[in-house]
């Protein structure tokens, strides 16, 4: 039943969201705020992982070819189609929920145990508008992180490729250019955006609802974690499904 | 004015307002006082809307608080200033960006305005020089005033207050207690305090309402706590030796 009672929760908290709307001057530096919380500094994490993480997925790709007819620069069209297609998008936002989704947590909870919530609903500001909304909208640059993470993840993987003397640089673009079909780079950035909404909105309500003290406030970041990483694994099968089937 | 009537709340099973009642509250100092635990936070955040109660009612200038829509309670909320047990001040923000806050949010003033009636406030409550730090670089008595200034920067028609001493030091907790009077008197508000501060109770208390168990268990002035042969209060009030000495002067004199 509690499950239920979340999930009509956290539906009506969206509804919620979208009412009484903050003022436009004051929601704009918000909004800039999160983007500078949330999507510039999450840049320097998501590029080194992704720089090594493409060259662990090349020379992976190129241990495991050991046939001598399959052509070299199969390894660059499996790097790209990885990256793009799960890599990236995917386990990029795992990531983010640990790093972005406990951040909003952690800062919404605090906010609710130092009752800095109860003081705006007393002002007679919407909360749930002041607080999540402006995430939402920040996140919807996060397709924009997602594209360098693609992009430095194959340059992470043709720098394995070229140095570790897997193949040719000459091999690897000509992989990496191979069947290229541009709608895996639309199906890639539709997951992105629903997992942005994900990483802003499932975050944002289990720091606003959380009850009690400082280590409820861990407690309830940890619980955001893994149920954002439940709902992006199981909406990344749903969407895969969906659009590539 | 407000006029609280029949008011129950319970959390699941347990109820923690059993009936309370009130006389009509007018502009002045009112203070509720009881053991921790009596129902005196969620009395307060009733009153607030914080909470939504089981029963009873809330009247806010013959207004019922229930009834009103969102844009009326909006705008009722635009008119109370609240002093939380914490202050509740935005951390991300700086002192003078807390006190501007309620100002930015809803009145139609420029930069130099708010700017201008952030300055009269901090300068009322002393805290002209604090204006660019942040509330961690601050005093808790600091962040009580800062409270208070970003309570009052709208001019409210109702403050509550919920415990303004806890955790300050006893010449603080004066300081703050005159400050609350000086102002409620000055803005001409309905000010609701809670406290469990004797001191601070006898000091600003024109009218005061205790709290037992979640009923109201009595009600008087700090002239009359002294002549109350109420048993609940007079455990409560009395239970130092202070406050009993004091009392047998009271009543000697």
């Amino acid at each position: 039943m509690s499950y239920l009672h979340n999930i009509g929760t956290y539906f009506l908290m969206i509804a919620e969201m979208f009412r009484k709307p903050t003022k436009r001057s004051v929601m704009k530096n918000l909004i800039l705020k999160e983007v500078d919380d949330l999507v510039i500094s999450s840049l320097g994490i998501v590029a080194f992982i992704s720089f090594f993480v493409g060259g662990v997925i090349t020379i992976q790709t190129a241990l495991n070819i050991t046939s001598p007819l399959i052509p070299k620069y199969l390894v660059g069209f499996a790097t790209r189609q990885s990256i793009i297609l799960e890599f990236a998008p995917t386990f990029i936002s795992i990531i983010m929920a640990g790093k972005v989704g406990s951040f909003i947590t952690s800062s919404i909870g605090s906010m609710r145990v130092t009752e800095q919530i109860d003081a705006l609903e007393v002002m007679g500001v919407n909360s749930i508008n002041y607080l999540v909304f402006p995430k939402m909208i920040a996140l919807t640059l996060y397709p924009f992180v997602i594209s360098i993470a693609m992009f430095l993840g194959i340059i992470g993987g043709m720098a394995a490729c070229v140095y570790g003397g897997f193949s040719t640089l000459e091999d690897y673009i000509t992989g990496i250019q191979l069947d290229f079909i541009p709608f895996h780079m639309v199906y890639a950035f539709i997951k992105t955006l629903v997992f942005a909404f994900i990483l802003a909105t499932i975050p944002s309500f289990h720091g606003y609802y959380m009850k009690g003290g400082a280590l409820e406030v861990g407690k309830a970041s940890t619980v955001a974690f893994v149920w954002t990483s439940v709902v992006i694994i199981l909406l990344n099968y749903i969407l895969t499904q969906m659009l590539l089937s | 004015m407000i006029k609280v009537t029949d008011l129950h709340k319970s959390f699941g099973d347990v109820e923690v307002l059993k009936g309370i009642s009130t006389n009509q509250i007018e502009p002045r100092d009112v203070v509720i006082i009881g053991q921790s635990g009596s129902g005196k936070t969620v009395f307060l955040k009733c009153l607030l809307g914080l909470f939504d109660y089981t029963k009873g009612s809330i009247d806010y200038d013959d207004q019922k608080f229930t009834k009103l829509s969102d844009d009326q309670k909006r705008n009722l909320r635009s008119k109370i200033g609240m002093v939380f047990q914490g202050s509740a001040l935005f951390d991300s923000m700086t002192i003078a960006e807390n006190v501007m806050f309620p100002l930015r949010m809803f009145a139609n003033l420029s930069e130099s305005e708010m700017q201008d009636r952030a300055n009269i406030v901090l300068k009322r409550v002393n805290l002209d020089n604090a204006q660019n730090k942040m509330p961690s670089e601050a005093s808790g008595g600091m962040q009580k005033r800062v409270a208070i200034a970003r309570a009052i920067v709208n001019n409210p028609k109702y403050l509550f207050c919920d415990e303004p001493n806890s955790g300050l030091d006893p010449k603080t907790a004066i300081v703050i207690d005159n400050l609350i009077q000086e102002i409620t008197k000055e803005y001409n508000m309905v000010t609701v305090i809670n406290s469990h501060d004797m001191n601070s109770v006898m000091e600003i208390g024109e009218k005061i309402v205790f709290l037992k168990n979640g009923e109201k268990a009595w009600e008087g002035s700090n002239d009359s706590i002294f002549k109350t042969d109420n048993e609940a209060v007079s455990s409560f009030v009395y239970s130092s030796n202070l406050f009993k000495k004091v009392r047998e002067m009271y009543l000697r004199d």
